[in-house]
C-alpha cells in the first residue's frame, strides 16, 4: 500500500482532469475487496463449515476433522479460486472486446466466442458416447470442458477469416459474421438438444445457465494456464486499446501497429472466454457490466480499467456465488441466474442514468 | 523534403489519384486545393502511409515504405478530418494520447502548454464528446502537436499532416490555428495542410498544390496557382482574384461572383 502514490510520476502539482491517482487507488481498493470476498467465500457454505472454526482447531493443535478438510480443501477453495478466474476473465474479455470493437456494448457474446463454445459443450454432451474409445479415456471428465473451448476457440478463427481483408480486420463486418455465427450455432445446440436424453437434458440446461459447482482441482488445472496467459497480455494491449479510441488510423499515426493489436486481443479474448466458459458454462452481464461501472468512476484508460475490471470482476462473481449456493441451500441456484437477476435491472440503472455519457 | 513521383492510388479498383506528383520543403506551410472529390484526402492518407499506392515518395531522402511505425510516429503527426471517441475520455486524457509515440513522455505538463497554446486551457476535465465541433478541432491539434512538439528534432524537420484543419472553426479561431501551423513551419518544421479557404490558403501557405480529378494541375506559390484562370477551372466557377491591398501583404485575395457558377 506504501508505492500506492508512486506508481504514477509526479513532477508537479497534478492538473484538473487528471484521474490517475484516484484510478490507482480505486485498483487498490478493489484488490483489497477481492481478498475479504476470496475469505468471505471460503467461510460461506450450505455446509455451515467456517474457516475460522477450522483454523482455531489448526491454532490450537486440535485434528482439523477430514470432513472440514474435505469441505474446506476439496470442495470450497478450488470453487473459490475458479470463481476469481472466471470473474477476472469475463470482465477483462469484455473490456478488450468493447476496446477493440470501440463500442461498450460490445461483448464476447457477440462476437460468437460464447455461442461457439456452447455448441461445443453440447456437442460433448450429447454425442460424447460416440467418441472412439482412446479419446474418451484420454479426455475423461474433461471432455465437455475441453469441447467447449476449442468451440470457442474455432468460431473465433473461423469470424476473424471472414472479417479479415488482406491483413484488415474489420469490426462491422466480425460483428455482424458473431450475429450469424451465433444464430448457426444456436440451431445446431438446438437440434443436439432435441436428439438429447433426459439425464443429458438435465446436464445442457445447468451448463447452459451457469455454475461453478463443478469445479475441482482438474478442473482448474485445466483452465487456469490457459485463462492467466491471457490475462497476462493485457498490460502490454492498454497503450494501444487506448490509441485505438481514436480510430484506426490515428491509432497507427500515433506508432501503434494496429493489425498487430488486434491479432492479440483477439486471440486474448478467445482464450480467456473460451476457458471460462468451458469450466462454469455461459454466465452473463459481468462482461459488460464491470468495465462500465469501472469507466464511470476512473475513466477508460485501459491501462487502470483492465486491471480494475479483473479485480472487480473476480468480486462480484465470487459474491453471486455466494448468493448461489447458500440462498435455496442446500440446493444450488445456477450462477447465471443469480448474475442475469443482479445484472440485468443494474445495468438497465446505468444507463438511465449516464446516458449524456454513454450516448455518442 | 517529401518527394511524391508518379503516385496513384485506386480505391475498390477506382483510380482516385493517378501519376501525380508532389513536393514539400522544411520550413514551409504547403498547402494541397481542389474541388470537392478532387482527391485531397486521398493525396494526404497516401503521404502518411495510410492508403497503399503506386509510384514512389519518399521523407527526407529514404523510401516512406521503409520506416517502421514507430519510426514514422516519431517524425510525423496526423490531423484527421474528424475525430468521434468511442469512450468518455476527458480533453486532458485525449491530449496525453499524443505522448504514445514516446517522444515527449517525460515532459509531464506538455499537454497542458499544448491545451494553453490552442485556447483550451481550462479545458482539461471537461469530457471530449460534450465539446464543440470547434473545440473538439482544437483539442485534436493539441493532441497532434504534443506527438511532434519540436519543429526540428536532431536536425531533421517535423512534420505535421492536417486535414481540413479550420473546417469547424470560427474566423477567429481559423487565424489562430493558421497562425500555430505557420509558426510550426517557420522554425523549421514542415506542414501540409488540406484547406477550403483560399483566401487563407493566400495568407499563410508557402506553397499551393492545385489538383483537380486526382490530378495535380499546377504546384507553385500562391500567387501564381490562385489565378483566375486556374480557379475558374479547377473549381468550375468564376472568380476574381485581386491582390491584397494592405502594405507588406500582396497575397492574392478571391470574390467569387454571385450567379457566376458555370453549369458544365
Amino acid at each position: 500500500m506504501v508505492t500506492m502514490d508512486t506508481t504514477v510520476p509526479t513532477a508537479m502539482p497534478r492538473p484538473i482532469g487528471d484521474r490517475r491517482v484516484l484510478a490507482v487507488r480505486v485498483i487498490w481498493l478493489s484488490a483489497f475487496v477481492l481478498a475479504l470476498t476470496i475469505v468471505a467465500s471460503l467461510t460461506v457454505g450450505a455446509s455451515g463449515t467456517s474457516l475460522f472454526a477450522a483454523l482455531i482447531d489448526w491454532a490450537s493443535d486440535n485434528e482439523i476433522g477430514l470432513r472440514e478438510q474435505v469441505i474446506l480443501f476439496d470442495i470450497r477453495a478450488p470453487r473459490t479460486l475458479m470463481g476469481v478466474l472466471v470473474g477476472a476473465s469475463l470482465a477483462v474479455s469484455g473490456a478488450v472486446m468493447q476496446g477493440l470493437f470501440r463500442n461498450p456494448l460490445a461483448d464476447p457474446g457477440l462476437v460468437g466466442v460464447s455461442a461457439g463454445a456452447g455448441l461445443g459443450a453440447i456437442l460433448a454432451i450429447v454425442l460424447g458416447g460416440l467418441l472412439p474409445a482412446t479419446i474418451a479415456a484420454l479426455t475423461g471428465i474433461y471432455t465437455v470442458p475441453i469441447a467447449a473451448f476449442l468451440g470457442g476457440w474455432l468460431t473465433t478463427m473461423l469470424l476473424y477469416k471472414v472479417a479479415t481483408n488482406r491483413g484488415r480486420t474489420s469490426v462491422a463486418v466480425m460483428l455482424l459474421a458473431g450475429i450469424a455465427v451465433g444464430a448457426l450455432s444456436g440451431a445446431l445446440s438446438g437440434v443436439l438438444v432435441y436428439m438429447a436424453d433426459d439425464t443429458q437434458l438435465r446436464d445442457l440446461t445447468f451448463w447452459g445457465l451457469g455454475s461453478l459447482a463443478g469445479a475441482t482441482w482438474g478442473k482448474f488445472a485445466v483452465a487456469a494456464p490457459l485463462i492467466l496467459l491471457s490475462l497476462a497480455t493485457t498490460p502490454f494491449l492498454a497503450k494501444g486499446l487506448n490509441a485505438l479510441t481514436l480510430g484506426e488510423a490515428t491509432a497507427e499515426h500515433l506508432g501503434i501497429r494496429v493489425q498487430r493489436l488486434k491479432n492479440i486481443a483477439i486471440l486474448t479474448v478467445a482464450g480467456a472466454t473460451g476457458a471460462a466458459v468451458a469450466v462454469s458454462g455461459g454466465i452473463g452481464f459481468v462482461g459488460i457490466v464491470v468495465p462500465h461501472l469501472l469507466r464511470l468512476a476512473i475513466g477508460p484508460d485501459h491501462r487502470y480499467l483492465l486491471p480494475a475490471s479483473a479485480f472487480l470482476g473476480a468480486t462480484l462473481l465470487l459474491i453471486a456465488d455466494m448468493i448461489s449456493r447458500t440462498i435455496i441451500a442446500p440446493a444450488e441456484l445456477p450462477i447465471g441466474i443469480v448474475t442475469a437477476i443482479i445484472g440485468g435491472p443494474f445495468f438497465l440503472y446505468i444507463l438511465l442514468r449516464n446516458r449524456g455519457i454513454l450516448d455518442m | 523534403m517529401i518527394i511524391a513521383q508518379n503516385i496513384g492510388v485506386s480505391i475498390a479498383k477506382t483510380d482516385i489519384l493517378s501519376d501525380l506528383s508532389f513536393h514539400a520543403g522544411a520550413g514551409q506551410l504547403t498547402a494541397i486545393v481542389g474541388p470537392n472529390g478532387s482527391g485531397k484526402t486521398t493525396l494526404l492518407k497516401a503521404l502518411t502511409g495510410e492508403l497503399p499506392y503506386t509510384g514512389k515518395i519518399s521523407l527526407d531522402g529514404d523510401d516512406m515504405r521503409s520506416f517502421s511505425t514507430a519510426a514514422l510516429a516519431a517524425r510525423r503527426a496526423v490531423l484527421p478530418q474528424a475525430a468521434v471517441l468511442a469512450f468518455p475520455f476527458n480533453v486532458l486524457e485525449v491530449v496525453r494520447l499524443g505522448l504514445l509515440s514516446g517522444l515527449h513522455v517525460h515532459d509531464s505538463d506538455l499537454p497542458q502548454r499544448a491545451l494553453k497554446h490552442v485556447g483550451l486551457a481550462g479545458f482539461e476535465a471537461r469530457f471530449y464528446h460534450e465539446l464543440s465541433g470547434g473545440e473538439q478541432q482544437r483539442c485534436q491539434l493539441a493532441r497532434v502537436l504534443v506527438q511532434v512538439w519540436h519543429p526540428v528534432r536532431d536536425g531533421k524537420p517535423s512534420w505535421l499532416f492536417l486535414d481540413e484543419p479550420v473546417s469547424a472553426l470560427d474566423i477567429g479561431h481559423q487565424l489562430e490555428v493558421m497562425q500555430i501551423a505557420r509558426d510550426f513551419a517557420d522554425q523549421g518544421g514542415s506542414v501540409i495542410a488540406v484547406m477550403h479557404d483560399l483566401n487563407l490558403t493566400a495568407m499563410f501557405a508557402n506553397s499551393v498544390a492545385l489538383i483537380a480529378g486526382g490530378r495535380r494541375v499546377i504546384q507553385d506559390s500562391p500567387e501564381n496557382v490562385l489565378t483566375d484562370a486556374h480557379i475558374s477551372n479547377a473549381y468550375r466557377c468564376n472568380v476574381q482574384v485581386n491582390a491584397t491591398p494592405n502594405a507588406g501583404g500582396g497575397a492574392p485575395y478571391l470574390l467569387p461572383h454571385m450567379a457566376s457558377i458555370r453549369r458544365a
